[in-house]
């Protein structure tokens, strides 16, 4: 499975970072599609980010396997590859 | 004579009560006393976080126990444990995964080189079947060549082979939380009783390992049912406490519950300490949520003996560094390496 990084997911890669894509990382939903990084629905999803990583791959919205350590996370779309911070 | 004198002499009795018993005679407060506790006032709240902190320091020392824990088989969990995102039974975004052996050793090292002495690794599960005890052995003996950390599991309840393995294994504690008052048990889980859960425990300890046996607050209990946790926890005697405060998570049956008032949440850490005077009290997960940055500072000064750092289970918990840096602060020495094989 190839590793990625953040950028990757960046809506100028034309792909999503956890809250800047189609689909928001944490609950799943279609994001406004408007050009900010987040609609106010997402408000609250992008507070819980800070605290919890991405459940939802924001780019095909797949629920990601999600491995959280002390000290680090990665979560794996089958088909995006790994997101870690 | 009206009520009124009396509900403000209370507070005070009780402080001086606890005093008395829990500082100077190490004796820990009853069911009703506790009660007392957890309804004192906002003002009267410092004078029993301080008093709580006086007792950590004479009964369990200035030391600070520091922890990481780790998933090593994550969700699609049997049980119904209504608060938690792995129970395989609700509709919860956390995927089911397992997490291999060597990532499970370079997390003991990263964990070992904060400081912490102890490794915690956990599975969802009701129990361990032989797959999950042959990945446990292969862990511990792998965690055990490369790393110097004792090694805690929690991995549901035991059979009492499985406990005598453990034990011989090396496991030096085991996680196995009571996680609510007996009376609200049954709002919360369904699948397995509280006696199933004290049966391990008690398994636990006579088997000689410590027992870590914790607390989950904030899941719609009252009060006296917060005091009833407290004093069946303390007739249990635990080695360790671990204090949780509920995270709500999104797809469980608690996901509409609020998030406990700060101020609740810091009686709580005052009548936990004030019913156990010697017990390991962990902040463990919700605290960030719950109590936000200053939060850790006031637990830490209220009775708090230990923290896990870093990460939780499934979510985030602060940067290690900024508990460690607040550990040097508060001139709390973090607690060293004792293995005792
Ligand atoms: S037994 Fe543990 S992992 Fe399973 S649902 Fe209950 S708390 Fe979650
Ligand atoms: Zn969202
Ligand atoms: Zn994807």
């Amino acid at each position: 499975m190839k590793r990625v990084s953040p950028p990757y997911f960046s809506t100028t890669a034309g792909a999503a970072g956890p809250n800047t894509g189609q689909f928001c990382g944490h609950c799943g939903d279609p994001s406004d599609g408007g050009p900010s990084t987040a609609s106010d629905i997402h408000l609250r999803c992008r507070e819980r980010l800070a605290m919890e990583p991405p459940r939802y791959c924001a780019a095909c919205r797949r629920r990601m396997k999600v491995q959280v350590t002390p000290l680090g996370w990665s979560a794996e779309c089958s088909r995006h590859g790994v997101l870690a911070p | 004579m009206t009520m009124q004198p009396d509900l403000q002499a209370k507070p005070g009795t009780i402080l001086q009560t606890a005093r008395t018993q829990v500082l100077e005679q190490g004796i820990g407060l009853s069911e009703s006393q506790l009660l007392e506790i957890l309804r004192l006032p906002d003002t009267e709240l410092p004078a029993a976080l301080q008093l709580a902190h006086e007792v950590r320091l004479r009964h369990c020392g200035e030391d600070v126990e520091v922890e990481g824990i780790i998933s090593i088989k994550t969700g699609g969990c049997p049980e119904d444990c209504h608060f938690c995102s792995q129970s395989g039974l609700f509709d919860s975004p956390v995927r089911g995964v397992w997490l291999d052996i060597p990532e499970l050793v370079k997390s003991a090292k990263e964990t070992a080189a904060t400081g912490a002495t102890e490794f915690c690794i956990v599975a969802a599960v009701r129990g361990p079947d032989i797959k999950l005890m042959n990945q446990i052995k292969f862990a511990i003996d792998r965690i055990n060549e490369e790393v110097d950390i004792n090694i805690a599991c929690s991995l549901g309840m035991l059979t009492q082979r499985q406990v005598d393995q453990l034990a011989e294994w090396g496991v030096h504690r085991y996680n196995h939380n009571l996680e609510t008052a007996r009376s609200y048990f049954p709002e919360v889980v369904t699948t397995h009783s509280y006696e199933e859960r004290l049966d391990t425990c008690n398994m636990v300890k006579a088997a000689g390992m410590e027992l870590c046996c914790g607390a989950l607050i904030g899941m719609g209990e009252s009060l006296e049912q917060r005091a009833e946790l407290a004093a069946q926890l303390a007739a249990l005697e635990p080695h360790e406490v671990p204090l949780n405060f509920l995270n709500p998570r999104p797809g469980t049956p608690l996901e509409n519950q609020g998030i406990m008032d700060g101020r609740d949440a810091l009686r709580a850490i005052a009548a936990f300490r004030l019913a156990m005077p010697r017990t390991v009290l962990r902040y463990a997960g919700g605290r960030e949520l719950t109590l936000g940055d200053l939060g850790t500072r006031e637990g830490l000064l209220g009775g708090i003996n230990a923290v896990i750092v870093g990460n939780y289970l499934t979510t985030l918990g602060r940067p290690a560094t900024a508990d460690l840096n607040l550990l040097v602060e508060l001139n709390m020495p973090i607690k060293e390496l004792q293995k005792t094989l």
